[in-house]
């Protein structure tokens, strides 16, 4: 019997490692030269390994779903199994348990690799133990030799493993680590900010990834003081900001810090558009169509940009000077709170729908939007939108524009409230809007027209539509 | 749901139809006629046509595991593209001069290079050590397109020697890709070829993909209309079809040895494989797409006219994949027992006759190598 092993090629041109995906054979199995064995996935793409012999497999060295390194040995094929000299008993060819996820110590294949790994630029074929630098030769005739060369010649410099470099902080935000890593830090749930990287540049290594990771959380480690998920710390959690946080929260401060936000505020009696809605439902066609004052909101908005164009504009700045650009459509923005945190979808040019359109609209976008299904393209490109705080029982507020929106309008829970109706006192359902604008393009002459509008069209929807239309 | 299909619905609107083209063989192994192409091959001519596919398909594999294997740094497979490159490959005359991309194997198996060759060159051991002026077949050209501007500088020197005009004149052959009619190299051969006449067949063979970026990605017409556009004809031939690729470029390449000028062929054709073997052709191309062509296959199309006409039978196939076989394994044994390049080779071909500083240094070289143990060199 004559086994050979074969070790893991760079697969792609400069390639340091791949993911074993599937074996396609087993211990056992009797394979055929170029016969396909292993999936193998590197960051460049999934390929298979054919055998590089006719044999019988011997052993497989790493499981499913490990990570390997080009060089290390991952099969060992029996290339003359009918010669078998003393039958191989099942002990010695005990294979790691693929199934398994057995522990395999540090040094060993197919466990954590040591440190300082070799870097590789561009370069293939299989790294072999052998592949360290070769001593030079005694001192005496390496300087005789340069003692030999013409005085003008440059001396190469001795050469000198490379010392890994000193660990060193990286700055939050901009974090050194190759792809693999990173995909390991997300599969182990580790976040990279806050690791001290030991490798090149203080970039992260697998190592690092794999100590935090294994360290329970809460010790403070030696190498990472910030471990990934939410760690309590004392008296304080510190959350990471990312995803729909960390958007809010860059968009919130680029608009505040951007544009000159003035509040204006307006308490309206809706008892008739409550009204309105009532009677909506009881028609035929609007049966079975879900209505609520939002729906009025949004009407009454509509139909006051119409009114007033100026509103539904965006501030640019250009190298030659700024530009309003005033929009003739409205792409109308409805802030949602999901689960995954504040997102304001829009309607697309909801000015051009009906009303009926437009009720199905926005129930479609907030059905979406629950979901967590809400794709890119419907959260971009709103021109004016509408948030609602009623929903929590709140009166009114002071949003902060959307980046690239000249005004929001906020409306209120709706109340039954005495109000002087007709020149009496009565129970009315009255609710406040307020609205936000940049003062830039609105001026407060502008923005109170604006909501005043909007506010008639609450109070008397069928009288307005008649009036204005 | 397969690997590719997410990206399938940006791949809707192609450049153009399924197109009208040269065929004189049907997928289905039938013979058509063409007016103005045909082929009158004898029935051992069709059988060394078949035995040539084979072959170059069959090694083209075994350089591809040999890749995987650790063996090769890297390789562009030809697959699906033999009919193209062994139709027009087998097309020149001997005095004909070809400038191939980095995946012609097929050609250069036709102009009777040892298929070790290429294999030299994606192992690292020499930069493609044929004789280009013995074999009239340049080196592989990386960098996209660039061979065609060699091609027509070539081919334009052949008209000032006087060399066209008669059935002994040289025609000159460029093969790119659909990718590289984007390069600015390849527009600006075709302007030279065209303004000076020049003795050129330009090949291309359109395997639908520049890497990963489809057709469409390239071009809004026809490749082979391009060609009007710049003063010379262009055509469109089945690149899966031997015959047909074969007999137009006989054709372009006896127009263009009679001083007739340059000529396009496009031959549609596809890759079944991936670019080369560091990508992942599932990424980025649906599955259905690389059936659709499988049903095209240039030789399985070949053997079943051989078969439908009588012209070989079974022992012929059999006797036909078995030498292909030999050829592999052969191929692999030599690529197992290549021997390492001295590192001091690096000096040898930089200039004709050397140079002093450049001897200089390859002496400082030789004795920094000498300073390490167990040195070899």
């Amino acid at each position: 019997m004559t086994v050979k092993e074969f070790n893991l090629p760079d697969l792609g041109e400069g390639l340091t490692e791949g993911e074993i995906l599937k074996w396609l054979v087993n211990v056992g199995d009797t394979i055929e030269l170029n016969q396909p064995i292993v999936e193998v996935e590197t960051a460049k793409a999934a390929v298979e390994i054919p055998a590089k012999w006719a044999g019988q497999v011997a052993k497989i060295f790493h499981p499913e779903g490990t990570m390997v390194e080009v060089g290390a040995t991952i099969i060992a094929i029996d290339t003359d199994p009918g010669n078998a000299a003393p039958a191989p008993s099942a002990a010695s060819l005990a294979a790691v348990d693929i199934a398994g996820d057995a522990p395999v110590e540090p040094g060993m294949i197919g466990g954590p690799a040591p440190g300082g790994r070799t870097a590789v630029l561009v370069g293939y074929g299989p790294k072999t133990g052998a592949a360290k630098r070769r001593p030079r030769t005694t001192a005496t005739t390496t300087a005789a030799l340069i003692q030999s060369e013409p005085p003008a010649t440059h001396v190469p410099a001795p050469v000198v493993e490379e010392d890994p470099a000193p660990p060193t902080r990286t700055p939050q935000g901009s974090v050194l680590a190759k792809p693999p890593v990173r995909k390991l830090a997300r599969d182990l749930g580790v976040d990279l900010v806050g690791i001290a990287g030991t490798g090149p540049n203080g970039s992260i290594t697998r190592d690092d990834v794999l100590t935090v990771s294994s360290e329970p959380a809460g010790t403070a480690g030696s190498v990472a003081p910030a471990a990934a998920a939410p760690a309590r710390v004392g008296r304080e959690e510190r959350i990471p900001v990312k995803g729909v946080r960390k958007l809010t929260a860059e968009n919130m401060v680029a608009s505040a810090f951007t544009a000159p936000h003035v509040t204006e505020f307006l308490t309206v009696d809706v008892t008739r558009s409550m009204k309105a809605l009532e009677r909506l439902k009881t028609k035929r066609d609007w049966r079975d169509v879900r209505v609520s004052p939002l729906l009025m909101v949004a009407k009454a908005a509509l139909v006051a940009l119409k009114r007033h164009p100026m509103v539904n504009s965006s501030w640019q700045g250009s190298p030659t000077g700024a530009e309003i650009v005033v929009k003739h459509f409205v792409n109308l923005g409805i802030a949602a709170a999901t689960e995954r945190g504040l997102i304001v979808p829009n309607v697309k040019d909801a000015d051009a729908l009906s009303t009926r359109e437009l009720a199905d609209a926005l129930n479609a976008l907030v059905a979406t939007a629950r979901e967590g299904r809400t794709s890119p393209a419907a959260m971009s490109g709103g021109t004016f939108t509408i948030t609602s705080v009623g929903v929590f029982g709140i009166d009114t507020g002071t949003p902060i524009l959307p980046p690239g929106e000249s005004a929001i309008l906020v409306f209120g829970a709706v109340r039954d409230t005495p109000w002087v109706h007709k020149g009496k006192i009565k129970i009315r359902q009255v609710t406040t809007l307020g609205l936000s604008f940049d003062h830039r393009i609105i001026d407060g002459e502008l923005g109170s027209k604006f909501l005043r509008d909007v506010g008639a069209f609450l109070e008397d929807p069928e009288g307005s539509l008649l009036a204005w239309s | 749901m397969a690997k590719g299909d997410a990206k399938a619905r940006t791949h809707t609107t192609r450049a153009a139809p399924e197109p009208a083209f040269v065929q004189l063989l049907t997928p289905e192994g039938d013979r058509v006629e063409h007016p103005d192409y045909t082929v009158d091959f004898t029935d051992e001519e069709y059988r060394s046509l078949y035995h040539d596919l084979v072959v170059v398909r069959k090694l083209d594999a075994e350089a591809t595991a040999l890749q995987r294997q650790g063996e090769l740094g890297i390789w562009a497979s030809l697959l699906g593209q033999e009919a193209a490159q062994v139709g027009s490959g087998r097309a020149l005359r001997t005095q004909d001069m070809a400038f191939p991309t980095y995946r012609e194997h097929g050609v250069l198996y036709c102009r009777g290079i040892d298929p070790i060759m290429p294999l030299r060159l994606f192992r690292g051991v020499d930069q493609g050590a044929w004789d280009p002026n013995e074999f009239k077949f340049g080196m592989y050209t990386i960098v996209i397109g660039a061979q065609t501007l060699h091609a027509t500088g070539y081919a334009m020197g052949v008209g000032k020697d006087g060399k066209v005009g008669s059935d002994d004149g040289e025609a000159v052959i460029a093969y790119f890709g659909d990718g590289a009619t984007s390069q600015g190299d390849v527009n600006e051969a075709f302007i030279w070829a065209s303004v000076f006449n020049a003795p050129m067949v330009f090949f291309c063979q359109n395997n639908q993909y520049a890497i990963s970026e489809p057709l469409e990605r390239q071009t809004r017409v026809p490749l082979y209309h391009r060609a009007s556009g710049f003063g010379f004809p262009g055509l469109r031939v089945d690149g899966n079809d031997v015959l047909a690729c074969y007999a137009v470029t006989r054709k372009a390449l006896d127009d263009a040895r009679h001083g007739q000028g340059p000529s396009l062929i496009e031959a549609y054709t596809y890759r079944m494989g991936a670019h080369t073997t560091s990508d992942d052709p599932t990424r980025y191309r649906i599955a259905s797409e690389v059936e659709a062509w499988q049903a095209k296959d240039p030789i399985k199309r070949l053997r079943a006219f051989l078969d439908k006409q009588a012209i070989a039978g079974d022992d012929f196939f059999a006797a036909v994949d078995e030498e292909a076989r030999v050829a592999a394994v052969d191929l692999r044994e030599r690529v197992l027992t290549m021997p390492d390049p001295d590192p001091r080779s690096l000096f040898d071909h930089v200039y004709p006759h050397g140079s002093p500083e450049l001897d200089q240094q390859r002496e400082q070289f030789s004795t920094y190598m000498a300073s390490f143990e167990g040195s070899g060199h």
